[in-house]
């Protein structure tokens, strides 16, 4: 039993620091595309908050000032996006694209420039990063047998910004589904048209969606390299925007199950991280890393394939709203 | 008048560009990662600072920021007539061997890859050893009998780094056991230290209490995690010790600072080499680090065995095997 658990805690406890970002950042995807506007900045917004975050973190020696300044950054990239997508209706997937390519130019040029470093900011230390919360009451927690231990190893011990990500999928549940305004931003992502005859500001409500995507980022971008890292490096996100926006739609655009989808990605990272290198049993070849890593892609592809089950976007998703005259 | 001015001028000009071209013009290409990357680029453009304090010839620099950007930056120099060129790393070596070919009076230098080209040097270093002396001394640091090896890109070199470090441990304790992991199989494994840090971790539950990182960028996470956790780290390529003062163990030393000023000098001497050039613990060309920022770390026993092994490899009385020469490894 105990061996098991030393085992399954550790991995459980890595599956959900892994999924975090992925969490926030395809919560930000399923903001904007539910309002009909495409996002595959994702992870250029995440990559620019990231270095926001860890350059004010590193001057100021504040985490909290450098999750302010990437909430900041990402919010501006955000606004960029919606500009160009929604008052000018330009092509969304080549506005998001920009966004990569503009934030993964600009953060490494800027570190250069401010810090001399290599592109890197300076390493945190102390309060300029999100220490680990214990869980309260963890002593005695622990006392209580297999649950105390899972409780303490699994749910304790994170950053702040991991707590916030899980808290924020019930909470984008309620906003989308139980609230006038998630309602009408659905809308606008399904049949625009009719949010228009009812009065209501397309415009405004597609902003609205993608800046709430461009917070959503910015605590993302934080986390990585102010909870989980210890400062940024260029291109340190390395693809998980992209894996963000993989988990969206093997999630078909809905808040939990862009929860389960993600804790399945990082579940499976976690246990990829602890099988590299030993042999598969009866084959006596290593197992294949690759593959794990490779599959939500693979995944992806499938369902957007129609080949298993169906991705539904949102109708009017990409279509930028020309109202009519 | 006016065109007899102009004319001193252009004379002045081109007799100014031929002294220039009877010194040399040495360049550098430096790869993805940048000239301060701490690491492997750093300690390029160490070599070639060295190597301008001392005979005040400047030294070009290029920090390639993108993949099509290499050959570019490679012909720009050779159509300046830059040589030799230095060009860092394996990832450079299809672009310089198109460079190489069409410029056949210019001179090349390679780190890390070969090019059998009549104009380029191809340097390449013995890592295995180098990693041989940080494996002993993590087998000599730990105390659980556990430690760690998170290398970058799953390719050959990086094999060759990991092998070295499980034989030097097998010589201290060979009932050691050595974690491996590899961050992923595409360029961006250079360059995510959040799951460099979460391979170590992976590691440190299960009992490693050394790490060794062969991962440039993603080593920095590696490196904080097991600071983090009170382990120790170990650097590659540069000397390390200093980003975890006291949590940093040693760093292995790849020192292509001293094979750039070499292929400098060479030129300037009007011998510049082609061909391989290998350098190991023989050479200086490979090593383990102590400085101050370790040295509560390391035991005058440690110092001593591994000042002994060094000896014993340069003499020959021990080999360390390897990975390139069969791509594969005898311990694992």
């Amino acid at each position: 039993m105990e061996a098991t658990l030393d085992l399954v805690v550790p991995i459980l406890a890595a599956t959900l620091r892994v999924a975090a970002p992925l969490i926030l950042a395809a919560l930000a995807g399923l903001f904007a595309e539910r309002s009909g506007v495409v996002d595959v900045g994702l992870e250029g917004k995440m990559l620019f908050a990231a270095f926001a975050a860890a350059a004010t973190a590193a001057v100021t020696g504040s985490a909290w000032a450098g999750l302010g300044a990437a909430i900041l950054a990402s919010s501006a990239l955000a606004l960029i996006h919606a500009f160009a997508c929604v008052t000018l209706r330009g092509s969304q997937v080549v506005s998001g694209m920009a966004i990569n390519v503009l934030a993964a130019g600009l953060s490494a040029t800027l570190a250069l420039a401010w810090f001399r470093q290599g592109g890197q900011t300076p390493p945190l230390t102390g309060a300029a990063r999100f220490a680990p919360i214990p869980l309260p009451g963890a002593e005695w927690i622990a006392e209580v047998p297999l649950l105390g231990r899972l409780l303490v190893g699994v749910v304790g011990g994170h950053a702040m910004p991991v707590y916030v990500a899980f808290a924020l999928v019930p909470l984008a549940a309620f906003v989308l589904w139980r609230t006038r305004f998630g309602l009408r931003l659905r809308a606008c992502g399904e049949n625009p048209g009719a949010v228009d005859a009812a009065g209501v500001s397309v415009a405004r409500l597609r902003y609205a969606g993608v800046l709430i995507a461009g917070v959503l980022c910015g605590i993302a971008g934080a986390a990585i390299s102010t909870a989980q890292g210890a400062q940024f490096s260029p291109e340190m996100t390395a693809g998980r925007g992209f894996i963000a926006l993989a988990a969206l739609i093997v999630a078909n655009w809905k808040p939990w199950p862009v929860l389960w989808t993600c804790l399945g990605f990082g579940l499976l990272d976690a246990v990829a991280i602890r099988l590299q290198g030993v042999p598969v049993p009866g084959l006596g070849v290593p197992f294949p890393v690759q593959a794990i890593q490779a599959l939500p892609y693979v995944l992806t592809v499938i369902l957007l394939a129609g080949f298993v089950g169906r991705a539904t976007a949102p109708r009017a998703a990409g279509v930028p709203y020309v109202k009519e005259r | 008048m006016r065109r007899l001015v102009l004319k001193a001028l252009g004379a002045v000009l081109l007799s100014g560009g031929v002294a220039a071209a009877q010194e040399i013009r040495p360049a550098i290409v430096f790869d993805m990662g940048g000239r301060n990357d701490r690491s492997f680029n750093e300690a390029v453009h160490r070599g070639g600072q060295e190597f301008q304090r001392a005979t005040g010839v400047a030294v070009a620099e290029f920090e390639v920021t993108a993949e099509p950007q290499r050959e570019q930056a490679l012909r720009n120099f050779a159509r300046r007539g830059h040589s030799p060129i230095v060009a860092v790393g394996f990832a450079q070596r299809s672009a310089l061997q198109t460079v190489a070919a069409e410029f056949p009076n210019i001179n090349f230098v390679i780190m890390d890859s070969v090019v059998e080209l009549p104009n380029v040097q191809s340097v390449l270093f013995r890592e295995e050893q180098g990693s041989y002396l940080a494996g002993m001394m993590a087998a000599m640091a730990s105390r659980s009998g556990r430690i760690g090896f998170v290398g970058g890109m799953d390719i050959p070199l990086i094999r060759k780094f990991a092998c070295g470090y499980v034989q030097g441990a097998r010589a201290v304790n060979p009932q050691i056991q050595v974690f491996q992991n590899m961050t992923g199989s595409t360029p961006a494994a250079w360059r995510d230290p959040v799951r460099g840090g979460e391979l170590a971790r992976s590691q440190i539950e299960r009992g490693a209490d050394v790490i060794f990182h062969a991962a440039g960028g993603t080593g920095t996470g590696v490196l904080q995690a097991a600071a983090d956790a009170g382990r120790l780290g170990i650097g590659v390529d540069s000397n390390q010790n200093h980003l975890h003062p006291g949590r940093v163990l040693t760093s292995m030393l790849k020192r292509v600072d001293v094979a750039t000023r070499l292929a400098f000098e060479q030129a300037r001497a009007g011998q510049f080499r082609t061909g391989r050039t290998v350098l190991g613990l023989s050479e200086d060309g490979v090593g383990v680090a102590f400085d101050e920022n370790n040295a509560a770390l390391v035991t005058a026993e440690m110092r001593s065995r591994i000042d002994q092994a060094r000896a014993e490899i340069v003499a020959g009385r021990v080999t360390v095997h390897d990975f390139m020469t069969n791509n594969s490894c005898p311990v694992q």
